[in-house]
Order: structure tokens, then sequence, then C-alpha cells
């Protein structure tokens, strides 16, 4: 019996979590392809076989074959390499974006629903500004502004993104703010930015992760519209978005050129989400 | 009623004085000159004296905002320095495409989303339900833009059913209006059944656990009956709320599709312009998507305040 006990306090929730997970199919294959994508975006130089950016007159529009196994483009450039180039771009965006918005959001968050009174409502009324400017428009219209470019991208994704995070962040503090624990650290004398940073941030991190995962997959898409637009990854570098802009004007003479980006995308995003869902489930048991 | 109405404009105010700063900061994003910058790739020496004086660039950033803002108040949004009308104008006469085009989007996304989510709640664990959450999980993860060059490939080159792109209007030849609206309508609607079909999954499984649907089983009514008659009309008022938040969404979404299918409405209005560089172009429809979205919360709220006696209390 104490020996069980004693295993029991052994497992730690991180542990618990990771079990949870273990158990759905969705979420594993999500983590499945996310690590192979990340897997080939970190080693592109060495796994794609043709240079991104090398083009070939002898290869325009070239279906697939064994030299161009995914077929090139109607520059000549092969297209495997240049979705194995472009998965870079794509979860560089996501991570990064999802990263601005987790760095604005939660502060803010925090501030929101710990202070409350005026800065809360001061918060809140900027957050709900934010969320009346529909997500991809707001984040056209900074990018706009900013200067097409990836890194711009990134920024406009990111501050589109972050009234979410400081929603979610503000609801979750306002909950953990009266438990019973942070009274007694309030009892003890903590002060103010100890019980924030100490005793809240932990509690509210579980959702947190929930939401970043799946602000990924949205900012995967919002790259790949943006450069779809050409507002993202600026030509030649490759950019699935960006290939599919320009596929759309050879969708009937080399239909390859659409296929393979879109799939890349969908796989991507789909990952993230299930991957999220799976988190979701996983770290919060009540929800089915 | 008056109340709950008063208290929501009370909030709706600082929400819109904010979106106006949030979208006059914009501008000082540009580099360098806003007046030269404003003025686009031309930089007609008129058009930069022109927008120094409209938009009074001498003066400190606040009063800037008060003459800027007092314009927009009066339904001025300035003049497009690429056409040379203004932005109202340009933006009324692309609306209705646009409106056309959600207007159909949304017809399919309830059928699709609806249907969906009630038989996936009703046969709860099973292939149908699976199914059903596959298609809703397919909906979040395309790209709508790539959906619409796949269904181009299929219907408009292998099948030669549809028209590729271009837009007819009803009001000329309703049958090549709607063949060439038919496609974007449904890459637009996809991505919103696929939300609708969550919310109403779970709000049916909500509603078909409740007292009064067991009530109705054991007086011996007729399944359909209980399901279309006293669940989903219960159900519905949620997804029918929470639909008229996706507003956003098929507005993002249409900007994408009217690129895809090339449909001159309010999505291409903003792309051109971003690439015109008419920044008060940019400016005015960010402005106005964001007050239609504010304006349709109000009545989505509203509706539900109408239909859910409960919240009257």
């Amino acid at each position: 019996m104490a020996a069980v006990v004693f295993q029991e306090l052994e497992t730690t929730p991180g542990r618990k979590t990771w079990k949870r997970l273990l158990r759905r199919g969705g979420a594993m294959f999500g983590l499945g392809v996310v690590a192979f994508f990340i897997f080939i975006a970190i080693f592109a130089p060495w796994l794609a076989p043709h240079d991104p950016l090398g083009t070939s007159w002898s290869a325009v529009r070239a279906a697939p074959s064994a030299t161009y196994l995914f077929g090139a483009d109607e520059l000549g450039r092969d297209v495997l390499s240049r979705i194995i180039w472009g998965a870079r771009a794509s979860i560089l965006a996501g991570v990064v974006s999802v990263s601005i918005s987790l760095a604005l959001g939660v502060p803010i968050g925090m501030a929101a629903g710990y202070l409350g009174r005026w800065v809360d409502a001061l918060i809140s009324r900027i957050t709900d500004a934010m969320l009346a400017c529909p997500f991809l428009i707001l984040a056209i219209a900074l990018a706009a502004f900013l200067g097409p470019s990836l890194t711009n991208a990134m920024i406009a994704i990111g501050i589109s993104a972050t009234p979410i995070f400081i929603r979610l962040t503000r609801a979750q503090v306002l909950t953990a703010k009266s438990e019973d624990y942070v009274e007694a650290a309030r009892a003890l004398g903590n002060p103010h930015l100890r019980i924030a940073l100490r005793h809240i941030f932990p509690n509210i991190v579980a959702p947190l992760i929930v939401q970043a995962t799946l602000a990924i997959a949205a900012a995967v898409i919002a790259e790949a519209s943006l450069s779809f637009l050409g507002l993202g990854q600026q030509p030649p570098a490759p950019s699935w978005g960006s290939m599919l802009n320009t596929a759309r004007n050879y969708v009937d003479q080399a239909p390859w050129i659409a296929i393979w980006p879109g799939v890349s995308i969908f796989l991507l995003v789909l990952s993230f989400n299930l991957l999220g869902d799976g988190l979701r489930d996983a770290l919060d048991p009540r929800h089915k | 009623m008056l109340n709950y109405l008063l208290q929501r404009l009370a909030t709706i105010i600082p929400t819109l004085f904010f979106v106006s700063v949030l979208i006059f900061t914009l501008q000082q994003l540009l580099p360098g000159d806003p007046a030269i910058a404003l003025a686009g790739e031309d930089r007609d020496p008129n058009v930069v004296a022109y927008l120094r004086a409209k938009f009074h660039l001498d003066e400190p950033l606040p009063v800037r905002y008060w003459y800027w803002v007092s314009g927009v108040l009066q339904g001025d949004l300035g003049e497009s320095v690429r056409i040379q009308k203004p932005v109202t104008e340009l933006i009324l006469q692309k609306l209705p495409v646009t409106i056309q085009l959600a207007a159909m989007a949304m017809v399919i996304a309830l059928l699709i989303g609806i249907t969906a989510g009630v038989i996936s709640a009703v046969k709860k664990d099973t292939w149908w339900d699976y199914g059903a959450n596959v298609f809703a999980l397919w909906g979040l993860s395309t790209p709508n833009f790539w959906l619409g060059i796949l269904l181009i490939l299929l219907f408009a080159v292998q099948l030669g059913w549809l028209p590729a792109s271009g837009y007819v209007s009803p009001f000329e030849d309703l049958k090549a209006n709607l063949a060439a609206m038919i496609m974007p309508a449904f890459v637009l609607g996809n991505a919103i059944a696929a939300v609708l079909m969550r919310h109403t999954r779970s709000a049916m499984l909500q509603v078909l656990s409740s007292d009064y649907v067991r009530t109705a089983r054991a007086k011996g009514l007729d399944e359909r009956v209980v399901v279309l008659k006293h669940a989903l009309r219960n159900a519905l008022i949620p997804v029918i709320t929470l639909g008229a938040l996706e507003f956003g969404t098929l507005l993002s979404g249409a900007v994408l599709t009217e690129q895809v299918f090339t449909i001159p409405g309010f999505g291409k209005l903003i792309v051109d312009a971003v690439f015109n560089r008419d920044y008060l172009v940019v400016q005015g429809v960010v402005l106005f998507t964001a007050t239609v979205y504010i304006t349709l919360n109000l009545i989505a709220d509203l509706a539900y305040f109408v239909v859910n006696p409960r919240m009257r209390h």
C-alpha cells in the first residue's frame, strides 16, 4: 500500500499529462507530423535534392519524375526542394508569431486580471477593439503599413493574435485569484509581483499551452495567406503560400505545383489542431 | 430590455473609440513622411499637398486624430489616391458583391454545419459521429485559397462545368452569376460549416440529455419529432448567435476567396489597395469591417436576449 502511495507521489503532473496524451491516437499523429516537419525544416540543406532557387529552362513545368519527384515549377525549380525549404518559413512564422502574442498577451492579461479596476477596464476595451477587426484583415493592414516581408508578416500575425491571449490570461487569473492558495499567499504578506509570478502563473499555464498550440495552427494558415497575397515571404525565397499564388496561374497545365504546397499546409495545420485538441483533453480530464 | 440595450451601448462607445485610435495609429507605422507615403507610388506633389492639408500633418498627433475622426463621423474616409474617388463610395460600390458571396456562404455553412452537427449528436460515438468530426477538422485545417484552387482544377479545368473565375452581376445574368459564385461560396462556407457543426453538436448533446426531451420521449413521440421539433429548436439559439460571430471569419475568408476567383468585391478592394499603396482605402476598409462587426455583435446579443426569456431576469 505504502509503495503504491509512494509511486503515486512520484508521478509528476507533467508525466501524468504525457501518459494521457500517449493514449490519444489523433494527438500522437499530430505530434509525429509536427516533429517530421520540424526535422525537415532544420535539415533542409541536407534533405533537399536540388537548390530551391536554382532555375532550369529545360525543366519548366516538368511533370513529376525520378529527377523531380514532385515535378518542377514555372521557372524549372524543384517543387520538392521548395516544399522542404518552405517548411522553415511556415514553422518559423507559427512559432515566432505565437511567441510574440504570448510575450505581449500574458503580461497584459495578468495585469488586467490581477490589478482589476481601471487597468482592467482600459485593457478590456482595447482588447474588444482589436477583436472587432477580423484577424486576417488586421494582419493584412498591419503587414501593408509595415511593408511586405516575412518578419513583418510574423509581427502582424503576432499582434493580431494577442487579444485572444489577453482575454484567456485575464479570465484564468480572475478564477485563480479567488483560490485559497492565493489568499494564503496574500495573508503571508507576499508582494503582488511574487503572488502573480510564483503562485498564479504556474496554475494558468495549462490552458495557455493548449491555446498556443491551436494558435500556431492559425498562424501557419495566416502566414500562408499573407504569402499567398504577396505580403509574407518575398520571392524567390520559398514559402508554401507564395508557391500556391503562382500555382494558381498554371493550374490547368501543371497541377502538381498547386497540390503539394497545399497538402503540406493542410497536414501541418491539421497536426497542430489535433495536438492542441489532445493536449486540452490530457491537461483537463474533465473536458471530453 | 431598455436597460440592457443602454448597458450594451455604453460598452460599445469606448470600443469604437479604441477601434478608431487603433486604425488611426496604423498611419503612424508608415516610415518617413506620411504625406509622401500616403501619396502612393506616383508621389504627385499636388496629392502630397492635398494630404498634408487634409490630415493637418503639421499639427500635433491628438489634433490630427481629432480632425481625422470628425471626418470619419461624417462619413468622410478620405479619397483613394489611385482611383481618385471617395473611399466611402468605393466601399459601398464593392459591398453588394461581398454581401452576396457572404450570404451564399452562410446558407451553405448553415445547411452543412447544422445537418452534420445534428447527425453527429444523435449518433454519438458511431462512425457517423467520427465522420462528422473528421469533416470539422478538415474544414478548420484547409486553407480556403487551396480548396479554391482544387475546386477550379476539378470543376473548371477537368470537368468544365463551372467557370474558373470572373464575375457577372445577378441583374445582368442570374444563371451566370450563380455559376460564378457557387464555388467561392462553398469554399468560404466550408470553414464556417466546421465551426457551426461543433457548436451544433455540443448544443444538441446538452439539449438531448435534458428533462423535457426525456419527457417527450416518455410520451412515446416519434424520435424524429423529438430531435427536430423539441431538441433542435432550442439547440439552435446559441448556434445562431455564435454563427453571427463568425462574420469576422467570413470577411477574412472573403479576402482570399475573392482573390482566387477574381471576384471584384470588398476583399479584392483591400488587396488591390495594399499593392497600390492606397493606404486610405486599407484604413477605410478595416474601420468599416470593425464597425459592422461590432453592430452585428450587438444585434446577436439582442436577438439572444429576445429569444431567451431567462436572460431578462
